[in-house]
């Protein structure tokens, strides 16, 4: 029975995402058509692959709120090694990415070995990783990248944009991940229950660990994906970014105390994020009003939540 | 009608979708007297009592309180006309004193502005306190006090709200010994004022001391209505389950062989010199006050808490055990104490819960076989007799007693040979006991090691071969089962 309440409210945000679409789609006839919809994606796969990062360590109990100026970092990072004719094209992606896990790591322990809270810890990376960003590049844009680092957040693969094809990579593996393997039931019952967790001989700090370097792992490939596209390492990328990925994550469903959620979830959360400030600015709302509007969003999408997780 | 009767409720019917939860119920109450209500978990207890507290309103039927009919829309109404509960699981303020605890929402005020007089407030809980015989300083924060002090503060909290029916669910589920004497003596207390007092338990032995009536109700029925004095508890046990139960404890011989785990002079933060051994076959009891430091020895050979002294060997090969990961390889498996706190994720399925310390058989590789694991945890729901529509149910909503079950079936998965059960049959039915009782028998049988934490005295004497009395951590006595007596146990375990 509960598990159909479960496919129920999952539905239910999958619903939600389909109205909004035929809305937009009536309201403005050039939102679905290919063009539009490729660009939706490509917007959103940054801020899904933060998303699905975020996942991880919600399910787990925790929260992150160091991702916008973990992209900032590196994306700085990763430019300083794309100039052109400097290094292999991997050397960029493989610095920057080794950056966010030890930013991961550097978070998980804190939080597990010294017990410090994940918001606090976090908190503090935030203007941590944002300070480094400002430091490494004196405050200055990193530019004068090569084509191939560009063609990261640039090319497209047999028609389609990289970022999307990265995006749906990611989708992928996370959703294995969380269904198909041990560290990932471990993290539902670690988000769960950790007391239980641990007596059913679960190493409970390695579990937040991976949690935290899955997380900032993807915040890094979402700042060398936002440094390829928009051909710079900028210090001041990403600010706030960190909002709308735990925005999407809760209007996704899951639960920000811990032990519920799911990828599909959270990629639903992205796209609707996604569609509504496509469709808004299609339709020429103002920004300020976008805001509003993605506000209400997410309170009306946990309330519905609620009234699922009630009944 | 029996003017006596302070509390009359008549033909009294409720239903939830799916359930007759309350079928045409009847139940009289006196002034000053001890009232029991018993029945299995889901026999219809707490919907009564929510409608008589008013979180629940009756699709039918009469409540009659002092000769007047009444009809409580709220739990506020229903406790401005008399009404008070003491919750199985109390809510308190803990960073508010005992004093502003007790006259929450209800403060002495003075002046125009309704500035709490807290002169007042303090000599007026003092005086309350003093009434009732508690020796609590009501200067103290409430997160400060034990949870039978806590119990105490929420009586006197009643008795300021002028509580002419007080109804308590379960009181003595989390105090033990001492405690319980005291909680008695508050309630004889109550009894001379005149207040009448709803008592729900499973206790049999408690009912036997502080009830002067018992109604016993089962599945949504009333059944009846008796004197204490006249029923023993087989009589009782039968009325509540409705079926003759020849006896809960099946007889068993013990096969004593070469101890199969043996704990030399272990000592940890709570509990220190500790020395036992158990056998393959054999179930050791251990009996104690709340807070001797049963659990945390318990506990400490499963690897949840630190052992600064001693060893532990299993099969005569000496083993260091720092975490349950290391326990659960040396075959060691913990029931613990508390299902919701260490032994369920409640927001998990009953099948997550019941693989969550086996996920290892199955992931051969690097994914998990979904497909099988479902199998064998549905083999499990029905091995173990675990009522729930699906293994993909949410474990939280399944009744206390088959959240047990489940927390046994993934203990037992892993097919430890030395099982710990921590009181395992707190806070679940009779129905749900007798069938614990009789897995550890079979496991016995099977010839698996069992240690048994019970505050339970009926059940450490049923099952156990020996019984260890802890006193203040230490191991005070080793009785065999065969000879003690709950008499016994009781000398030793006092302080």
């Amino acid at each position: 029975m509960n598990f159909a309440k479960n496919y129920l409210s999952k539905y239910g945000i999958l619903i939600a995402l389909l109205v909004i679409c035929i809305v937009l789609s009536i309201a403005t006839p050039y939102f679905f058509t290919v063009q539009n919809l490729v660009i939706v994606l490509r917007q959103v796969s940054i801020n899904g692959i933060l998303a699905i990062g975020v996942t991880f360590v919600i399910i787990a109990g925790g929260i992150d709120l160091s991702l916008g100026s973990v992209i900032a970092l590196t994306g700085v990072i990763a430019a300083g090694f794309a100039h052109p004719n400097t290094y292999p094209v991997m050397m960029p992606v493989l610095v920057g990415l080794s950056a966010g896990v030890l930013i991961g790591t550097i978070n998980g322990l804190t939080i597990t070995i010294g017990k410090v809270a994940p918001f606090i810890v976090t908190l503090g990376m935030m203007t941590i990783a944002r300070g480094l960003a400002l430091v490494l590049s004196n405050g200055r844009p990193v530019t004068n990248l090569s084509p191939s680092f560009n063609f990261i957040g640039g090319g497209d693969v047999l028609h389609i944009p990289v970022p999307i094809l990265l995006f749906a990579l990611v989708i992928l593996i996370s959703s294995v991940i969380l269904k198909y393997t041990r560290i990932g039931r471990y993290i539902y019952a670690v988000g769960g229950n950790e007391n239980a967790a641990k007596a059913s001989g679960i190493r409970v700090n390695r579990v937040k660990l991976f949690a935290y370097i899955m997380c900032s792992g993807l915040a890094a490939l979402a700042g060398i994906v936002l440094a390829s596209r928009i051909t710079t390492g900028q210090p001041n990328a990403g600010i706030a970014y960190e909002l709308d990925a735990i925005a999407a994550v809760v209007i996704g469903g899951t639960s920000l105390l811990g032990g519920r959620g799911s990828i599909a979830g959270t990629v639903i959360g992205v796209l609707i994020i996604g569609v509504i400030n496509n469709g808004l600015d299609l339709l020429n709302v103002s920004s300020y009003y976008q805001q509003i509007i993605k506000g209400i969003i997410i309170i009306g999408a946990v309330l519905l939540d609620r009234k699922n997780a009630r009944q | 009608m029996n003017t006596d009767y302070i509390l009359c409720v008549e033909h009294i019917s409720k239903s939830f979708p799916g359930v007759k939860a309350l079928d045409n119920v009847q139940l009289n109450v006196a002034k000053g007297e001890v009232h029991a209500l018993m029945g299995e978990n889901g026999a219809g207890k707490s919907t009564l009592m929510k409608i008589l507290i008013g979180m629940l309103q009756p699709d039918s039927g009469k409540i009659i309180f002092k000769g007047q009919e009444v009809n409580f829309s709220s739990v506020h109404e229903a406790i401005a006309a008399g009404f008070s509960m003491i919750h199985q699981e109390l809510l308190p303020f803990p960073e508010l004193t005992v004093a502003e605890n007790i006259f929450m929402g209800r403060e002495p005020v003075h002046g125009w502005l309704g500035w709490i007089n807290r002169k007042k407030l303090y000599a007026d809980a003092k005086a309350l306190m003093h009434k009732l015989g508690v020796t609590i300083n009501v200067n103290r924060l409430m997160k400060t006090l034990s949870i039978a002090e806590m119990q105490m503060v929420e009586i006197a909290k009643a008795i300021a709200n002028k509580a002419e029916v007080i109804i308590m669910d379960e009181p003595t589920s989390a105090i033990s010994g001492r405690e319980v004497d005291i909680l008695f003596n508050i309630i004889r207390e109550l009894k001379k004022e005149g207040i009448a007092i709803i008592y729900i338990s499973h206790k049999m032995d408690e009912i036997a001391v502080i009830a002067d009536t018992i109604s016993v109700m089962r599945d949504g029925k009333y059944i009846g209505t008796y004197p204490a004095n006249e029923l023993d508890n087989k009589q009782l046990i039968n009325l509540i389950v409705g079926r003759e139960l020849d006896t809960i404890f099946e007889k068993r011989i013990s096969k004593s062989g070469k101890p199969l785990l043996e704990v030399k002079k272990i000592s940890g933060e709570k509990f220190s010199d500790i020395s036992f051994d158990v056998s393959a076959g054999e179930i050791v009891g251990i009996a104690g006050l709340m807070g001797a430091g049963r659990t945390e020895i318990v506990q400490a050979i499963f690897g949840l808490d630190k052992i600064y002294a001693g060893d532990i060997s299993i099969n005569g090969k000496p083993i260091k055990i720092s975490s349950p990961k290391e326990a659960i390889k040396n075959g060691i498996g913990l029931v613990s104490e508390d299902r919701k706190k260490t032994g369920l994720v409640l927001s998990s399925s009953v099948k997550h819960n019941i693989t969550l310390a086996a996920l290892k058989k199955f992931s051969p590789g690097a994914l998990l076989n979904l497909q099988r694991e479902k199998q064998v945890a549905d083999e499990q729901v029905k091995k173990f007799n675990i009522k729930t529509p699906s293994s993909n149910q949410v474990v939280n909503y399944l009744s206390g007693g088959n959240q047990q079950k489940v927390v046994i079936a993934k203990v037992l998965l892993n097919d430890p040979d030395i099982i710990i059960f921590d009181e395992p049959t707190r806070g679940i039915d009779i129905g749900a006991k007798t069938e614990i009782y009789k897995m550890m028998t079979e496991l016995a049988v099977k010839g698996k090691a069992i240690i048994m934490v019970s505050s339970e005295l009926i059940e450490v004497l049923g099952l156990s071969n020996r019984i260890l009395v802890v006193r203040k951590g230490r191991i005070a006595k080793e009785l065999k089962a065969a000879d003690a007596t709950q008499e016994m146990i009781m000398e030793y375990a006092m302080e």
